[in-house]
């Protein structure tokens, strides 16, 4: 009875993400095995790291932009405290502890705490504004920490830890280290961050976004992004679930920034700039607002495109805009979705019949 | 003007148990009102509500019963008079702590979460009664399945009181108007309230819709021991249904009493129900 219990909680844990999940898996194991037996070009390998922290990136802007409802143009401003912190954690930590992957999770943990601390003064606005005004906010917040993070020098030396905000307040004694040069950006930084910790980060996005919105929190920030004033009648905290929705969103854009830094041997702020929040605002309207899976093939599909389309130099560009183009008529055309389905009915389903006919027996049960 | 007698349960019809007459009011509203610039949208708005009377607020379009309703739940701000809800005042609380305190209400215009399914938009009604927090529900724990088998099974046991529970699985948005309104109705009843309050239950029902609506008010009154307060059209339904009846003519109440006493009335007739209806 307990078994049959765990079976079936199982069993509604994944209820309606298991493709979601294995789609991810095989993904990864297919990119790891050939990257291992050496199969991917190097310009290629390169890419695995950027794609999985976009995927991170695209997956938790969702849950601010297409689970509650609002528009965030500042998210890559989060990405950059992660990247920052990320990188500058495992600068200082390098010496103390070795082994690179466990290095490697304590930065993602400290981007994605001191972004998710970040958030917290946006999250002022974002309780009193919406729509195109809360946009504003966001994007301007997106150009402030940009800019702030353009005058920031962190050394490192025999005495210890330097902080300041320009490079000769810094008092670095003979010898010292620095970590990060203001507008040169982070620099030194060891590559530490593989395939492997990209696809476990990714991992621990879905579950709790994906668990997240099939919970009660969830519920209530959806019920939020229906109707609002429905929500507060039936007594739901807007401030409460907006908060949690946001910091969880921006803690997983920290984190996804310590990974995407750490694949890099100096990461420049400008890299996180109002264009880059755009590009993962993309990945999402591509992908679909609050489709989570969406997001994921978007996110990748759109990181990999402009390097596969490499060889057609001066059409890349183009080509790029064109696929766009053609996967919003696709995915907004009412006409495709039930052609789609239809396809899947008569040509693939019955394909799949054992698989079907257990499934029935569980049901049934 | 306003007549100052109160409006007291009549148990006539037997439904209200004994018990409950000598008991305190759910509902008082003394002096309440609201100005939106210069315009005195309710004014001097007195009214009582025993704990298990069903009672209807009714009076020509304008006449102030939906604003009545947003400032019972705190959509706007009274600018005078005090509302006490089972004896407390409700001063300084905004929507969603009126619902905590007790009264859930359906809106005139629908406001569905059209995107969730029949299901979870009950459900999102009794989340203030769910207690796991945010690591419980991500990393699945006991308390998440627990509190879920819990809520999924009262969503379909209140689905039950209007035949719903096979549109559980249904989108909100995709069910047609009547099962909306139903919809919207078990929805205020899962937030676990002591008044329920009702913007016209019966609007752009038929015949037989609105005579099992009536029905359904009573067993819901029966069923959780609640006030129920609703806008209404439907003199039919007002009519059968209320014990009492309060009526709203430019922001005032004109009278108030028994369905019979409201039907007699002079001024409701010239205000309101119209001369003609006697006629036919």
């Amino acid at each position: 009875m307990a078994d049959k219990m765990k079976k079936l909680n199982f069993k509604k844990f994944l209820k309606g993400n298991a493709l979601t999940y294995l789609m991810v898996i095989v993904a990864y194991v297919i990119l790891f095995v050939m990257q291992t037996l050496g199969l991917l070009s190097n310009s290629l390998s390169g890419f695995l790291v950027p794609i999985c922290a976009y995927v991170v990136m695209a997956v938790s802007l969702n849950l601010t932009v297409g689970i509650m409802g609002e528009l965030s143009l500042g998210h890559a401003g989060f990405m950059s405290v992660g990247a920052y912190t990320g990188a500058v954690c495992s600068a200082l930590l390098a010496d103390l502890i070795p082994f690179a992957p466990l290095r490697l999770a304590i930065a993602m943990v400290g981007g994605g705490i001191l972004a998710g601390l970040v958030s917290l003064i946006v999250v002022v606005p974002v309780l009193r504004l919406r729509g195109d005004y809360l946009a504003i906010v966001t994007l301007a917040f997106g150009e402030i920490i940009r800019n702030i993070m353009q005058v920031i020098y962190i050394g490192k030396d025999a005495n210890g830890v330097h902080f300041a905000m320009s490079e000769g307040a810094l008092n670095m004694a003979e010898g010292g280290k620095m970590i990060v040069r203001g507008p040169m950006g982070v620099v030194g930084i060891q590559k530490i961050s593989t395939l492997t910790m990209g696809f476990i980060l990714v991992m621990i996005t879905l579950v709790v976004v994906l668990n997240l919105i099939r919970s009660r929190q969830g519920r209530a920030i959806m019920a939020m992004r229906d109707n609002r004033i429905a929500a507060e009648s039936v007594g739901i905290s807007i401030a409460k679930y907006k908060i949690m929705a946001f910091v969880t969103s921006a803690v997983l854009a920290g984190a996804a920034g310590a990974l995407y830094a750490m694949n890099f041997s100096s990461i420049l702020s400008k890299k996180f700039d109002f264009n880059t929040s755009i590009l993962v605002l993309v990945f999402v309207v591509l992908g679909g607002m609050g489709n989570i899976r969406g997001s994921i093939i978007a996110a990748a599909a759109l990181t990999i495109l402009p390097e596969l389309l490499r060889e057609y130099a001066d059409y890349r560009m183009l080509v790029y805009a064109i696929v766009l183009i053609v996967v919003m008529l696709v995915t907004n055309n009412p006409k495709i979705k039930p052609m789609a389905t239809k396809f899947w009915e008569e040509k693939i389903a019955p394909k799949l019949p054992k698989k079907k006919a257990k499934e029935g027996v569980v049901n049934g049960k | 003007m306003a007549s100052k007698t109160k409006l007291v349960p009549t148990p006539s019809i037997g439904l209200i148990p004994e018990r409950d007459a000598g008991k305190r009011p759910i509902l008082e509203c003394i002096g309440l009102g609201i100005t939106f610039g210069g315009l005195k949208a309710v004014e001097d708005f007195n009214l009582i509500i025993g704990r298990t009377e069903i009672a209807g607020l009714i009076g020509p379009n304008g006449a102030g019963k939906t604003t009545v309703f947003n400032l019972l739940t705190k959509v706007y701000q009274p600018t005078h008079g005090t509302i006490l809800l089972d004896g407390k005042d409700t001063h300084g609380m905004d929507t969603a702590h009126v619902n905590r305190a007790g009264i859930a209400r359906t809106f005139q215009n629908i406001r569905l979460f059209p995107s969730l399914t029949v299901e979870e938009n009950v459900a999102v009604g009794m989340d203030t009664q769910m207690k796991y927090n945010m690591v419980n529900g991500i990393l699945r724990l006991k308390n998440f399945w627990k509190e879920e088998k819990m809520v999924h099974e009262r969503c379909l046991e209140l689905l039950s009181i209007f035949h719903m529970e096979h549109l559980a699985n249904v989108k909100a948005g995709s069910l047609p108007y009547g099962a909306q309104r139903r919809l919207e109705i078990v929805r205020a009843l899962a937030t676990c309230p002591s008044l329920l309050l009702l913007d016209e239950p019966a609007a752009g029902m038929n015949p037989s819709e609105t005579a099992e609506l009536m029905e359904n008010i009573r067993k819901i009154r029966d069923t959780f021991h609640i006030a129920v307060l609703l806008i209404e059209h439907d003199m039919n339904l007002v009519m059968e249904v209320c014990e009492g009846i309060c009526v709203l003519n430019f922001g005032r109440i004109i009278a108030k009493g028994t369905p019979e006493d409201i039907q007699a009335n002079p001024a409701v007739i010239e205000a309101y129900l119209g001369k003609k209806k006697e006629e036919a």
